[in-house]
């Protein structure tokens, strides 16, 4: 069977299997709608929690970039699993103890204040568009690629999919779902891993066959040949780094904290019955997690050798079917500098900007493009994105797993996208109407409004997959750097300080998130030309900058809360309460009545 | 619950100075291995091998993750222990947990 007839069955069989479980689980009050009624086991929480949290970021793009950037690709390994030790040792357990719905309950019960409370939901609904968007361009690229259908398509197929599991089903349907989802993209991501890995090094382990030697009986390791071959063609040794420590040190940690601060991986911790499940499901979640993300490295440097050596002075005539695809995709362009027919790959890029192309073909059958051509050597534009998508292809790999990248790729996005929406729709309903605006309603009504702005979040979302405004790409540095800079802290605070107060929080995350917005903006949208290692403070670029956010975050709120009066004593007898795990259950019951 | 909360007030304190200190400790080692291992001394550990992997690269892609794994399921084990030894554990509850369950599945019927 052909690549597309699969990918039709494979999608076609996921999908209607996201919808099954939907109808099964689907959402009878609002403690369903957004904890999944507490009662989630850890093992089902630690699976949905990778899911949530393993985007089309994690699925297409970072092995990708990895085996661009090589050993500063670091940075998406630590940061993005090292979150979950913060998360497991400094929230989790205490938030669930906590016992409510959202983040900015947290922040407006513990700091007795609507005012913190709404700069949080700001913060929360900021902070999940910006990822959500993201979410709707992956599924938008995949269904264009490996169907044939047009992105917009794509997206609305998408849409009407989340649509159904999440305005139904709420954190419940989204929960199961996720578990489903997470077997699917894990499954998806390791076996061509695993094929690939026994072709190039005859080991089967990924993760073992990465610092293996070469299968070709050269006798020499795989990572010692692709630093010969990446010297040679004039880019660094893979394994060394091109960042500065310092800018590494920061944008690890940003990432870092970012993670831990994140209110959809956050609120999954609200679903399980005790104190003792949230550590331990915070430790499953991170395992899952860790499958996937030390696979991932290994993928890098197996695509990395095969893009170079299939590439690397073909004649482009002959290259395989998938440079042509994903040439058509728009993702690869080839311009024959020196007009010898054949594709030549060094450092350095092959013209400005990215490819726009014309209606017409080259001499050799390549497409045009009518972007400036730059005066080095190299022809070649390849798509960080399309490497994990496009590796099985160029590994040769049978074309059923082509199909179940393919359907890896929606998993991944389709699941973070559903999480995402819960929480914007919480926010909505709970945190901004029920807490706030109209505290009058019912629980039947706050469940309306509930699935009314989750089906709107949707369409929103939906829009900026369709649409995706320039900035998207730019502004995932902020929904880190801010979640760091924001969250962290003072919820941090709130648990490990008595002291802490309302002034202290408010002031805290008003410096962190001023401080952070402020950079980012300057560097990526007033002044995007110094945007460059000479002009960043401190040699802290604005990936990174979150970091330092964090800190000032917490000197102000400590100095500001220093000289102002105590939190009540109420706030001090809570505090107390959240510290020990006796009594979840109590805290569970006491916010249902 | 207030109530039952101040009575074992001393008792709690104590349990949660012994708490910050097993965070503190795992933190310490979760700094070392990704921050320090991974990014400070990355240069230093690369001039050692184990098997094709410089050390200090492979501490930051790959070693460290599997240290981070490791680091929450040693606070999982110890903070459980800690909790029983306090009688801080929700074992010690009234509260019957298929409640939770319960309400469940009266919904579904």
């Amino acid at each position: 069977m052909d690549v597309q007839t699969l990918t039709f069955i494979f999608v076609g069989a996921t999908f209607a299997l996201y919808i099954v479980i939907a109808i099964w689980s689907r959402a009878g009050n609002t403690d369903d709608f957004y904890v999944a009624g507490g009662g989630v086991s850890p093992l089902a929480n630690g699976m949905a929690t990778a899911a949530d949290w393993m985007s089309a970021a994690s699925f297409i793009s970072m092995a990708g970039i990895i085996s661009f950037v090589g050993r500063d690709g670091s940075v998406y390994l630590m940061g993005w699993t090292g979150g979950y030790v913060l998360l497991a040792l400094l929230l989790a357990p205490y938030l669930r103890k906590f016992g409510k719905y959202t983040v900015p309950d947290f922040v407006g019960d513990r700091y007795y204040s609507n005012v913190a409370r709404i700069v949080a939901v700001v913060c929360v609904l900021f902070v999940s568009f910006t990822y959500v968007a993201g979410q709707m361009r992956g599924v938008g690229i995949v269904f264009s690629r490996f169907l044939e259908v047009e992105i917009t398509t794509g997206v609305l197929i998408g849409m009407t999919i989340v649509f159904f599991y999440a305005v139904l089903g709420g954190m419940k349907g989204i929960t199961y779902t996720q578990v489903a989802q997470y077997c699917v993209l894990i499954f998806a991501f390791l076996v061509p891993a695993i094929f690939i890995s026994m072709l190039m090094t005859g080991n089967p382990v990924p993760q073992i066959g990465f610092g293996s030697t070469l299968a070709d009986g050269s006798n020499v390791y795989l990572l010692d040949k692709l630093d010969q071959l990446s010297v040679d063609l004039g880019f660094g040794a893979y394994t060394e780094g091109n960042k500065s420590t310092i800018d590494i040190f920061f944008i690890t940690a940003a990432l870092m904290v970012g993670t831990a601060g994140l209110p959809h991986v956050i609120v999954r911790f609200f679903t399980v019955p005790k104190v003792r499940d949230a550590r331990i499901s915070a430790g499953y979640a991170l395992l899952f997690i860790a499958l996937l993300y030390t696979a991932a490295p290994a993928v890098a440097s197996f695509a990395r050798v095969n893009l170079i050596k299939t590439v690397e002075n073909a004649e482009y005539k002959k290259t395989p079917s998938w440079f042509k695809n994903w040439e058509n995709t728009n993702l690869i362009a080839w311009v024959d500098k020196n007009q010898d027919g054949k594709i030549q790959y060094f450092a350095g890029k092959a013209f400005s900007g990215k490819p726009k192309f014309l209606e017409m073909r080259g001499s050799e059958g390549e497409r045009k493009v009518e972007n400036t051509p730059t005066d080095n050597s190299n022809e070649l534009y390849i798509d960080r994105d399309i490497m994990v998508l496009a590796n099985p292809e160029i590994a040769g790999l049978p074309n059923w797993v082509i199909a179940l990248v393919a359907a890896g790729g929606l998993a991944a996005a389709l699941s973070t996208a559903a999480g995402l929406l819960l929480v914007i729709s919480t926010s909505v309903s709970h945190d901004l109407l029920k807490k706030i605006f109209l505290k009058d309603i019912t629980d039947r009504q706050e469940l309306f409004f509930a699935r009314v702005s989750a089906a709107f979040a949707i369409a929103i979302a939906g829009y900026f997959g369709i649409y995706p405004p320039g900035f998207v790409a730019q502004v995932v540095a902020f929904a880190f750097g801010l979640a760091a800079a924001s969250f962290f802290p003072i919820i941090v605070m709130g648990i490990f300080s008595k002291r802490m107060n309302k002034e202290g929080a408010i002031s805290g995350m008003i410096t962190g998130l001023f401080f952070t917005a402020s950079y980012i903006i300057y560097f990526k949208f007033i002044n995007p030309s110094a945007n460059s290692a000479e002009n960043w403070w401190l040699g802290i670029s604005p990936e990174g900058i979150g970091t330092l956010g964090m800190l000032f975050n917490f000197i102000v709120s400590n100095l500001v809360s220093q000289i102002t009066a105590p939190p009540p004593k109420e706030i001090r007898e809570l505090v107390d309460e959240i510290r020990v795990p006796r009594g979840a259950g109590a805290s569970y019951h006491h916010i249902k009545s | 619950m207030d109530k039952m909360i101040n009575s074992h007030n001393s008792k709690a304190k104590v349990y949660w100075k012994k708490n910050i200190r097993i965070v503190l400790s795992l933190l310490a080692v979760w700094f070392f291995v990704s921050f320090g291992m991974g990014i400070l001394l990355v240069d230093v550990l690369d001039n050692f091998r184990i098997f094709g992997f410089k050390l200090g690269f492979w501490m930051a892609q790959q070693g460290s993750i599997f240290c981070f794994v490791i680091l929450i399921f040693v606070y999982v084990y110890r903070m459980n222990k800690l909790d029983h030894q306090y009688g801080m554990d929700e074992d010690q509850d009234n509260f019957v947990p298929d409640d939770i369950y319960r309400s469940d599945k009266e919904d579904q019927e």
